[in-house]
């Protein structure tokens, strides 16, 4: 009975949103104008944050996993702060890369001033903003699946002469392939669904910064079809994108 | 017993879909939530005002709209007004699609006849005020802004509101008749996300209500513009269709019609 | 003929403080026996370099592994000391013959060289025709031995076995025995070989010490301990 509660309460939105959805006019109103571009976008900058995710996140999952030596404090301190972007609402996320990458910001005043680079309001922002919700997705996935690496098999890599970064890539992050794939999926889901912290920190321009998402919310205002059109467009793309990712990345990391 | 609780978290289930793409307007939905609980639980009672209601209203009324509140829960013990501020496009979105309101007040008349078309409106709605355009700078003005030409150029930072809400739809009006073509760095979809983004320093500029930068205080300084006075945006409220508490949702729109004059006035806005 | 070994190992973990000597010949097997939480394991894990000493240092060849008192280590990577971990460990993620490969890739081979040298390998062994297969294809066995090639295939000067028969069916063990036996007949290095099975020591080592507690209680031929074993434990541990 709570599975099916459950099932509803992630269904039910889901089956009422395709139902409203306004099939007959769908393709006139996904071939608008504000749609293909915004679709673009969104796919390029969620691939460009779950590359970043992986990039940074990796790393630092491996730093957890390997941070039971630590002192407990700094352990939580570790913890909390990869679970902040988890907790904070995406606008406030968004207000808090404005603070540190801003024109007038902890970072981005001196990135201004010294290489005139401003990143808000670019397509960098999106992307910024992205990687910076989804990180949490990678990182704790990842942390779980080293975690659950059988710890024969890295000292079994030592004892054969292999240098502890050619065990961590060779042996550990293969072994944990799965893990890092699942958050990856995670971080991409995540990064497609972005609008709080997108639209705070990269505001909303079509073509530079006008994701899926805020094209959705901008729609919603004045043109609830067009923002149910763009609704299942993006469901329809997660789920493609997830299911063909999870296939490919999966297929021959199983022994 | 087992019915009627599911039968509210199906309504929230529905409102949180529908809200779902609206962040910044999330605090919405508890609101809708509490007011679907109160109306499935509260037993009317005929005369005496009691109960709860749920009033959406444009971002920019935030700052009159709950002393007035206030005012008259204290005049009608018993009462309670739930205040709801957002984009009013937005709002407007969402009371279309069945989110339980009791009173809307819009930041455009085009915005209410979305609700009115929809056949929602309980009574003609009422405008309460004026309200016009004003370029907001940060108050070092560190692009140096002096007018709506200004908006042209593409070195500087601009922000203004997308054309899809009341906001953005007055910015273009003022950029036609100024014939300037505006080179906005983004269109935000609200005057809220506007007044952020200068208060912050991320822009140089941005077309903001009067109200706006009076709001603000100190932390934005307004430029008034003369193609502000010909694209006037006026505030119309009504109470909704479908409210559990009718006698009491018409109560308040009297009470900010007759009573709100002052305080709207006193926040920059124009009288109606 | 290499493989003299000089060590003096003393590692604490908690109540626990493993403080044991061992010294051994070029070329012989020495078989490490004891009940479980003897120290066995512990003993070949700080031989490995998986366990750094707490007191104590171990020698090899005249090469300084670990010193305690000195500060000096070598980690694992760098000794040329050779362990066939418990269950295999074959990493499940190659086939039999890259993981062969591994130990030479890491060595500095190409990855073509490792790969011929490591089919090399697999055949003198009889093991050709598994070398495509990952390790959840194998049987405990075939695991086992090609596990043993993974690692003599470095040419250590000293080889570790942490019980290599354990996870084998009890019928397998006798001609999987006398394979190793074999294997071990052509290695010119010394062996450490955990076990507490006395049998594998009957076929496998020529010296037997017993660890109990923590402490070498009694070493020598098997035979010379069945007939005059120092304690009970180890008379029950040398009998059958």
């Amino acid at each position: 009975m709570p599975a099916a509660l459950g099932a509803l309460l992630l269904g039910g939105p889901l089956v009422a949103l395709l139902l409203r959805a306004p099939w007959i006019a769908l393709p006139a109103l996904l071939a608008g104008p504000v749609v293909l571009p915004a679709l673009g976008l969104s796919l390029g900058t969620a691939l460009a944050s779950t590359a970043i995710c992986l990039l940074v996140g990796v790393p630092l999952a491996a730093a957890l996993a390997g941070s039971d030596g630590w002192p407990l404090p700094l352990r939580r301190a570790a913890r909390a702060l990869v679970a902040t972007p988890l907790v904070l609402p995406p606008v406030i996320g968004g207000i808090a890369l404005l603070l540190l990458l801003g024109r007038t910001g902890l970072l981005g005043r001196p990135l201004l001033a010294a290489f005139g680079i401003g990143i808000p309001f670019s397509t960098t922002a999106v992307v910024l903003a992205q990687a910076f919700v989804g990180l949490p997705f990678t990182v704790l996935s990842v942390e779980g699946a080293l975690r659950g690496v059988d710890p024969r098999f890295p000292a079994a890599a030592a004892t054969l002469g292999a240098s502890p970064w050619i065990v961590f890539s060779r042996v550990v992050l293969p072994l944990a392939a799965p893990g890092v794939a699942a958050g990856a999926v995670l971080s991409f889901a995540r990064a497609l669904g972005e609008f709080g912290a997108t639209i705070t920190f990269a505001g909303s321009l079509p073509g530079v910064t006008q994701t899926l998402p805020v094209a959705a919310y901008v729609a919603l205002t004045d043109d609830l079809p067009a923002a149910l059109a763009i609704a299942v467009l993006l469901v329809v793309v997660s789920a493609a994108v997830l299911v063909s990712l999870r296939e490919r990345w999966l297929v021959g990391l199983r022994p | 017993m087992t019915r009627r609780p599911l039968a509210v978290v199906l309504a929230a289930v529905a409102v949180l879909a529908l809200a779902g793409c609206a962040e910044p307007a999330s605090d919405a939905a508890p609101a809708a939530t509490a007011s679907a609980t109160a109306s499935a639980s509260a037993t009317p009672t005929a005369a005496a005002l009691s109960g709860t209601i749920v009033v959406d209203a444009a971002a920019s009324l935030s700052g009159v709209l709950p002393p007035i509140a206030t005012a008259f829960e204290q005049a009608h013990p018993g009462t309670t007004v739930r205040l709801t501020f957002g984009g009013s496009s937005a709002l407007a979105a969402q009371i279309v699609a069945g989110a339980p309101v009791d009173v809307f007040a819009a930041a455009s008349t085009k915005t209410m006849q979305t609700v009115s078309d929809a056949g929602l409106a309980a009574a003609g709605p009422v405008v309460i005020a004026r309200n016009e355009l004003e370029i907001a700078v940060p108050p070092s003005n560190p692009g140096k802004v002096t007018g709506l030409a200004d908006f042209a150029d593409g070195a500087r930072t601009i922000v203004v509101c997308d054309a899809k809400v009341p906001c953005g739809a007055a910015a273009q009006r003022v950029f036609a008749l100024a014939k300037v073509a505006a080179k906005p760095d983004s269109y935000e979809p609200d005057v809220t996300s506007v007044l952020n983004k200068v208060e912050l320093g991320e822009a140089d500029a941005g077309l903001v209500y009067r109200t706006d930068v009076l709001a603000a205080g100190g932390r934005v300084k307004g430029i008034p513009f003369p193609e502000a006075a010909k694209a006037i945006t006026a505030y119309p409220i009504a109470p909704l269709k479908g409210s559990a508490h009718s006698a009491l949702a018409a109560a308040f729109v009297d009470e900010v019609v007759q009573h709100g004059a002052a305080r709207l006035r006193a926040a920059g806005f124009l009288g109606p | 003929m290499s493989g003299a070994l000089e060590a003096v190992l003393g590692v604490r973990r908690g109540a626990f403080t493993l403080d044991v000597r061992l010294e051994l010949a070029p070329g012989t097997v020495l078989a490490l026996l004891g009940r479980n939480g003897a120290g066995k394991s512990t003993a070949l894990a700080a031989l490995a370099g998986l366990t750094a000493l707490d007191t104590g240092r171990i020698v090899l060849d005249g090469h300084v592994l670990d010193d305690a008192a000195g500060g000096r280590l070598v980690p694992p990577e760098r000794r040329p000391v050779g362990t066939v971990l418990q269950s295999a460990a074959l990493f499940p993620h190659l086939t039999a013959l890259d993981n062969v490969a591994f130990g030479l890739r890491t060595a500095g081979a190409s990855r073509e060289a490792a790969r011929h040298r490591a089919m090399h390998a697999l055949e003198r062994d009889g093991l050709a025709d598994l070398a495509d297969r990952r390790p959840a294809a194998l049987s405990g066995g075939q695991a086992a031995r090609i596990a043993l090639v993974r690692t003599l295939v470095r040419e250590p000067a000293l080889l570790l076995l942490d019980e290599p028969l354990a996870a084998i069916d009890a019928e397998q063990r006798p001609p999987l025995r006398e394979r190793i036996a074999a294997r071990l007949a052509a290695f010119p290095g010394s062996t450490v070989l955990v076990t507490h099975d006395v049998r594998d020591a009957a076929v496998l080592a020529d010296e037997v010490a017993v660890l109990d507690g923590g402490r070498l209680v009694q070493r020598g031929p098997l035979a010379a301990l069945r007939e005059a074993p120092a304690s009970e434990t180890v008379a029950r541990l040398v009998e059958g």
